[in-house]
């Protein structure tokens, strides 16, 4: 099957050696950060987490999202979403594949990653992270690819497979959850510490990934002759919708416990990230992100623009770089500023930084690309 | 109590046996506890007052620094520091200000790793690579660290650094006593463990002339340190974080 991903035209090829030239570039950079450190990058001792740590965790929750598809017609058998489900397994693949390269990129100490393995620490949630993430990746690789090659010799997929797809779901619950204690278990931290987090993790993810689907199915709509349906598409719509709203929802409560609570240390960082004596950069993005998110939602709440392609897919791009700033650089630095002794460091990615993260993304869109092309190619053999 | 309500209590007792111990493993709490009777405790008390009679001394950073190949950068960024001085009131947030002068509010304190009884740092680390001692001392295998810097997200005194570049050409005299580091790992106080090893002070206790630092047992009824605490009141950083420091500030 995967010779299908050797076969394509000029668009394809030339999208695939863009990715190509973003990889090489991202790699050449990689190699300057291995050979003099960490340094290279915008972080220091006070903000110690940034653009890297940032991308991963907007990632795991487009990884997660995958089950939005996969639980409603697995579950429910809602067959509206029996001709996307599969992009959104590979898309979760891709996903996945990024937010491991993420925490790969941000070691000090990259040769030594098999220590996790070697001296495992069920007490440090960074090791069930590891281990969820791995599965999910593994589960979505597998549960995807079979499913294809049954379509694509007609037949009905495996019977082990239904315990695979029914054992992804919870994962995918889990992978987000895992990621957002990441952060939520640390009392240094008074910005993460917030039993709300997991939930808020997953409501944004819920929004963004989705949006990202429908994103990628309307292209593919455009390069391919597949067509995963309009209905599924407003399905899916209004799936980002109650998502984001719930999302909007969670970050007001947050918001209110927070401020109506009063406790310093819990305001200072909120206050730091929105108010005007922030760092530009970071307050700036804040204020787009809101701005974004509020617009997204209006232009979805009402069914008439939401209905409308032209304005959907506008709703859906503000809804994808909301949160990508919010569960990203607005979530992660701000977590540092102030640090636990007052100081208010000064966080911006650098262009090593930068082009390692593009190299990162590319790497992921690339597997993206070579898994969507193969369930094109399949599901246009059998139309045709 | 009839059978069945002592089948029940004895059902429940049973269930919540290895729940307790698990949880209490998860959230480090078991590493409190694992400090055995007759081991040492160390633990450092540090008098403020005493400390401030030779204001603009850096006896004991520069003791300190120079003996454990620590690097100089000079900027805020890359910055590796043992043991350092911070305003008092960004050492203790917690206190009022509202009628302390702006001179008291700066005056410089004494910050270290605090080693605490249940830390942090060590709880999340992925790979073990920091770790408690059962007297009390939290280490580093610099060999093991993958530098994640998970440790230095979940300090909540700031007390870890990494090295995000080769810190050997930053080191002003390298000592051949002691190792240094490699890029990308993190690293910290470590209460002179190879100095309470051959039975001598940390070095920043032994370079205070002003008799600011006291260093010794907890476990010890008569030690210089348990005696320093009992009558006088003291104050350890973000106590109600649960840390459980045992760096002590005498006002």
């Amino acid at each position: 099957m995967i010779e299908k991903a050797l076969r394509g035209g000029r668009i394809y090829w030339s999208w695939v050696m863009l990715l190509l030239a973003m990889i090489a570039l991202g790699f050449i950079f990689y190699v300057r950060q291995w050979s003099l450190g960490l340094g290279i990058t915008g972080m220091g001792r006070d903000v110690s987490w940034g653009l890297y740590i940032a991308n991963f965790t907007f990632l795991v929750g487009v990884a997660a999202s995958a089950v939005m598809v996969v639980l409603p017609y697995y579950l429910h058998n809602f067959k509206t979403f029996g001709r996307i489900t599969i992009f959104g397994e590979f898309l979760a693949v891709a996903a996945v594949t990024m937010s491991v390269l993420f925490i790969f990129v941000d070691l000090g100490q990259p040769a030594r990653v098999f220590n996790i393995m070697l001296y495992p620490s069920p007490q440090s949630v960074l090791f069930w992270d590891m281990i969820v993430l791995n599965l999910y990746l593994v589960l979505n690789l597998i549960i995807g690819w079979r499913t294809l090659e049954a379509e694509q010799q007609e037949e009905a997929p495996p019977s082990w497979l239904k315990p695979l797809v029914f054992l992804s779901i919870p994962l995918a619950i889990s992978i987000h959850t895992v990621t957002a204690f990441i952060y939520s278990g640390l009392g240094a931290r008074p910005f993460w510490l917030t039993a709300l987090l997991a939930p808020r993790f997953l409501a944004s993810a819920f929004a963004s990934g989705p949006a990202l689907l429908i994103i990628l199915c309307l292209i593919m709509r455009r390069v391919t002759k597949f067509d995963t349906g309009q209905e599924a598409i407003q399905k899916i719509a209004l799936i980002v919708t109650y998502a984001l709203s719930v999302h909007m929802f969670f970050f007001l409560v947050e918001l209110f416990t927070v401020f109506y609570g009063g406790i310093p240390e819990h305001m200072h960082h909120f206050q730091y990230l929105f108010g005007a004596g922030g760092q530009p950069l970071l307050t700036i993005s804040a204020w787009i992100s809101l701005i974004l998110t509020w617009t997204a939602f209006f232009i979805l709440i009402n069914p008439r623009t939401r209905r409308i392609e032209g304005t959907l897919i506008y709703a859906l791009l503000a809804v994808i770089i909301a949160v990508w700033i919010e569960k990203g650089l607005s979530f992660v630095i701000p977590g540092f500023i102030p640090s636990p002794l007052g100081e208010i460091a000064v966080y911006a990615p650098t262009i090593p930084e930068i082009l390692i993260t593009k190299g990162v993304w590319s790497v992921g869109l690339l597997v993206l690309t070579i898994l969507y092309k193969v369930a094109v190619s399949v599901k246009e053999d059998l139309s045709s | 109590m009839n059978r069945r309500d002592f089948l029940k209590i004895a059902c429940f007792s049973v269930a919540g046996l290895p729940a307790r111990s698990t949880l209490d493993r998860f959230t480090g709490k078991a590493l409190a506890k694992s400090t055995m009777i007759g081991q040492p405790k160390w633990a450092m008390v540090v008098d403020l007052k005493a400390c401030l009679t030779k204001p603009g001394c850096r006896d004991c950073i520069d003791a300190c620094h120079s003996i454990h190949n620590v690097p100089s950068f000079n900027n805020p960024k890359d910055e590796v520091k043992w043991i350092w001085t911070s305003p008092f009131k960004e050492v203790f947030p917690d206190q009022t200000y509202q009628f302390t002068s702006r001179e008291v509010q700066a005056r410089p304190v004494l910050v270290l790793c605090n080693h605490c009884d249940n830390p942090p740092c060590v709880k999340v680390c992925p790979t073990k690579a920091t770790f408690k001692r059962d007297d009390g001392l939290v280490m580093m295998d610099y060999h093991r660290c993958i530098g994640c810097r998970y440790c230095m997200a979940a300090c909540p005194y700031g007390a870890r650094s990494f090295n995000w570049k080769d810190p050997r050409p930053f080191i002003k005299e390298i000592r051949q006593d002691f190792p240094t580091r490699t890029k990308g790992v993190v690293e910290k106080c470590s209460f002179c463990e190879e100095r309470l090893a051959k039975g001598l002070n940390p070095a920043c206790v032994e370079a205070c002339t002003a008799k600011g630092l006291a260093f010794g047992d907890l476990n010890e009824p008569e030690s210089q340190v348990r005696n320093m605490l009992t009558f006088k009141p003291s104050a350890r950083r973000k106590a109600h974080l649960g840390t459980e420091p045992k760096v002590f500030y005498l006002p």
